[in-house]
């Protein structure tokens, strides 16, 4: 199987690759979520900014919306830790004996910042 | 589905734009950070929540504090803050289409599809920055 590049995504999904594999996968994933959003934010402060549009409004107001800030400041610091964790190991190659110790680091780092947004959230959404 | 060729090494465009994902990685760290450290300079710890204080962060834009406790928002509309936002926007569209394309090609052999989704990725990245930049100068 190891030099078969026909996988499919099942068989892809059994791949025992550990942090780093799980870290890169949410690193695309992530990144993609961003270019649609950040594209859509865009689009829609050019459409609200220029002819005052109600589409553009529609799209800013599900900006404010508590279960899409959830999870979009969770795409956006885990692509941007992991980011910096990838530009470390990659311009300090030394480092790379401890790649996998990096993963925890990331997680710890990610973590306060995450629960500091939970916190602010909930507390906006309880109107505290 | 065929594996897509590794370009071989040397100064070609995959490795400028390996290059550029790492350095306009630091680049939008250091615009978030200076507005950041700026925003708290100009008293934003005092005078707005936390929400407007993480929406200026990631994007210097005055609409971001419009609807803010801000007293006096001088330091915080102006040209230098314009240039801030035309820095992130360079940065983070180009750095987002570029995933784009590393993502879309891991999927493409050397085929007249790749060239296709290479022409209309440049074009996407041509036209957000365009119109990022048009709102940037008009807010």
């Amino acid at each position: 199987m190891a030099l078969n590049r026909k996988v499919g995504f099942l068989t892809g999904l059994g791949y025992k690759g550990g942090g780093p594999m799980w870290a890169w996968v949410l690193h695309r994933a992530s990144g993609l979520a961003m270019v649609l959003f950040v594209g859509l934010h865009i689009f829609a402060g050019f459409l609200s900014q220029q002819f005052g549009s109600d589409l553009g409004i529609t799209i800013n107001q599900i900006y404010t919306n508590w279960i899409f800030q959830i999870v979009v400041f969770f795409l956006v610091i885990f692509h941007a830790v992991n980011g910096l964790r990838v530009v470390i190991l990659d311009l300090i190659p030394a480092l790379l004996e401890y790649q996998r110790e990096m993963i925890w680091l990331e997680w710890l780092i990610i973590a306060p910042l995450y629960t500091l947004v939970l916190f602010v959230i909930i507390k906006n959404l309880l109107g505290l | 589905m065929t594996s897509r060729k590794v370009a071989k090494r040397g100064f070609n465009l995959d490795y400028i734009m390996w290059l550029f994902m790492r350095l306009s990685a630091l680049a939008l760290y250091a615009v978030g950070l200076t507005g950041l450290t700026a925003a708290l300079v100009m008293g934003a710890r005092t005078q707005t929540d936390i929400s407007t204080l993480i929406r200026w962060v990631f994007f210097p834009n005055p609409m971001h504090v419009f609807s803010s406790d801000i007293v006096n928002l001088d330091g915080f509309i102006n040209s230098f803050w314009q240039i801030m936002q035309i820095t992130a926007v360079f940065f983070g569209v180009t750095h987002g289409m570029n995933g784009l394309r590393i993502v879309v090609e891991d999927f493409m052999g050397s085929t007249i599809w790749r060239t296709l989704w290479r022409g209309f990725i440049f074009f996407l990245w041509i036209f957000i920055l365009l119109v990022a930049i048009y709102v940037v100068l008009a807010s």
